[in-house]
């Protein structure tokens, strides 16, 4: 899985194309990648709180966007900054269910590298879709 | 693919998009620009002018002004009137995710000479002051239910509690508190998110500036004198909004919206970022609700901005901030959906004007202006790149063609992305440090981004909306210190 910014796409904002084997991995790259855009380190996260995230949509990018903005919840109300480890995804009777472990700290400006204070996922060809073997994301992120 | 070959060009300043350019298009999309600033836009642009073209209830035409460049729905720089008495709908692609995002203009009566010598002392007070960047929280420690309160009552909120002069009110639009905020509208979410944030910056292109008036960049004298501005004078500025209050808010109705807005109401738009509703629709009136209530917390956030800046004055020169000469020029709101009077065909008829990276400018004689500029018209406030500077403007009787509005900024031409690869926010700081101006700023990556070549020149938009007539300039500020988020 991986994930790159995109230099000609949002002028006043944060766009990534994320790329995985698998649907799961897919939301794992894009989590990381919105973490990334708020903070240029997630590696020095620690991982001193645990969330459980649990979703369910009709729709698998809309599925992906309630994850994102998850993320983006989480950094302004209790300033924590999460790094997702852990996603299974089951669709059942039409739905899909999302299951996610999130782990992390609140920031701290001494350790984290501060970007941008993201403010939404926007639905600007927003879209999750097949690519050859795997699966591509676009996310445009609102800054 | 460039400009659209449909593209009528019908002044010096404005260019015009027939209905026949675009499928389901009701009026024409008119967008304000020189040739050069023409030449420069980003495609999106003329595709989103026609987008907002074909919304329901729309009047006259659709606008995007001088700055315009993409967004979400309507462009940045764009401005649509809809008719609520004829199914007009509003859109929270229309107003953007930072709901009220806006600029407050502050005079001091102290001349450059006497705050040069204590610039970097009153830049780092105030960088610590006020919070700025990912992950910040203000001072005033609230409960849901005083922040509830904030939402509904604005900016009056903190001056009732001694965070502002009453005259603070009389100079923000729609006196700090516009009408028809209802907090039962708005998430839990929204107010988890926001209610620590009240006196924060934020990041992106945020910001605090202390910045001088230079005596040739006085364009008017008298108008000038009506705002209290003078040669060598020291002002500051800043540019914020409603934080992830109003991000949660603008969420959360784009979401219902695109849940009802064909299935409830029929109504189908060619971007998904131009869900809507009709506004007197039970789901409409309660976005407007919520959207109020993130207006009156911008308006909030900026009023206990202005209250740690006249602290911080206050220390730095050891006089009272009344003494110091502290007193508000105007505030505008730029994201905003409100509802107003116009005329059109010769008739006025009640409008919800969305403006989307657009600032309200009332001409002169206008209700809704502070009795004191009534003579002269509504401050204007257009804010420049950290590099090159900001205007003051005032709003003209010829801005009746587009509303009474006009331009927010500059409009950026670079993307984040592009200018982080080709800018180092330390390198750019000493750039700035050595043309005189102070930074400091919470990310480094995001003051790389802000770098003043990623924006059109400001001069350029300002020209172009005057000559558009849509404002008449009055100065010119030169920034000396910075603070980014």
């Amino acid at each position: 899985m991986s994930y790159r910014f995109l230099e000609d796409v949002a002028p006043a904002d944060i766009a990534f194309e994320a790329r995985a084997e698998d649907l799961p991995r897919l939301f794992l790259a894009a989590a990381e990648a919105t973490l990334n855009a708020m903070i240029g380190n997630p590696e020095a996260i620690r991982f001193a709180v645990s969330k459980a995230v649990h979703l369910e949509n009709t729709d698998i990018e809309m599925l992906l966007f309630d994850l994102l903005q998850e993320l983006i919840y989480h950094k302004d109300a209790g300033r924590l900054l999460l790094r997702v480890r852990r996603v299974e995804i089951e669709k059942r009777e039409g739905r899909f269910f999302l299951t996610a472990a999130a782990e992390g700290e609140p920031l701290d400006s001494e350790r984290h590298e501060r970007r941008a204070d993201v403010k939404a996922v926007t639905l600007h060809r927003f879209s999750v879709q097949k690519a050859g073997k795997g699966w591509k994301a676009l996310v445009i992120l609102d800054i | 693919m460039g400009r659209p070959a449909a593209l009528k060009r019908i002044s010096d300043s404005a260019w015009e998009l027939p209905v026949t350019y675009k499928t389901g298009m009701r009026v024409p999309a008119r967008i304000y620009a020189t040739e050069k600033l023409a030449a420069g836009m980003d495609d999106a642009v003329w595709e989103q002018a026609a987008n907002v073209a074909s919304l329901p209830g729309v009047v006259k035409r659709s606008l995007c002004l001088p700055d315009g460049h993409f967004g979400y729905g309507f462009p940045i720089g764009g401005v649509a009137a809809m008719d609520i008495a004829q199914g007009g709908v509003i859109s929270p692609g229309g107003i953007g995710f930072d709901i009220n995002c806006g600029m407050r203009l502050v005079k001091t009566n102290l001349g450059r000479a006497e705050v040069e010598p204590s610039l970097g002392e009153l830049v780092e007070k105030l960088f610590s002051a006020v919070p700025a960047g990912v992950g910040s929280s203000g001072f005033l420690k609230l409960s849901r239910s005083d922040f509830r309160d904030v939402a509904e009552q604005g900016a009056r909120w903190c001056v009732e509690r001694g965070y502002g002069w009453s005259e603070d009110l009389e100079l923000t639009e729609d006196n700090g508190c516009t009408p028809g905020a209802d907090a039962s509208k708005v998430s839990e979410r929204a107010i988890e998110r926001g209610f620590s944030q009240i006196g924060t910056l934020g990041s992106g292109n945020h910001y605090l500036e202390i910045q001088a008036v230079r005596e040739k960049d006085l364009f008017d004298a008298d108008l000038a004198k009506a705002f209290g501005l003078f040669p060598g004078q020291i002002v500051v500025m800043f540019h914020c909004g409603s934080r992830g209050f109003g991000h949660q808010v603008a969420t959360d109705y784009l979401q219902l919206f695109l849940s009802v807005m064909e299935s409830k109401y029929g109504i189908r738009t060619p971007d998904r970022e131009l869900a809507c509703a009709p506004f007197d629709s039970p789901e409409g009136r309660d976005y407007f609700a919520a959207m109020t209530c993130a207006l009156n917390m911008s308006f909030a956030n900026r009023q206990m901005i202005l209250h740690r800046v006249r602290e911080v004055f206050a220390e730095v020169f050891r006089a009272a901030p009344e003494r110091l000469g502290l007193h508000m020029v105007y505030d505008v709101s730029h994201n905003t959906a409100k509802l107003e009077n116009h005329v059109v065909g010769g008739e006025t008829r009640r409008l919800l004007v969305h403006r989307k990276g657009a600032t309200r400018a009332f001409g002169p004689g206008m209700a809704g202006i502070p009795e004191r500029y009534r003579l002269v018209g509504q401050p204007v406030i257009i804010g420049g790149s950290m590099e090159t500077g900001s205007y003051l403007l005032v709003g003209s009787k010829e801005a009746e063609e587009a509303f009474f509005s006009a331009p927010h900024g500059s409009g950026r031409t670079m993307s984040r992305v592009k200018a982080r690869k080709l800018w180092r926010g330390r390198d750019l700081q000493r750039d700035m440090e050595r043309k005189g101006i102070l930074v400091r700023t919470a990310s480094w990556s995001g003051l790389a981004e802000e770098a003043g070549a990623a924006y059109k020149n400001i001069d350029e938009v300002v020209e172009a909306a005057e000559r558009a007539g849509l404002c008449r300039r009055v100065a010119r500020f030169t920034p000396l210190g910075c603070i980014k988020g």
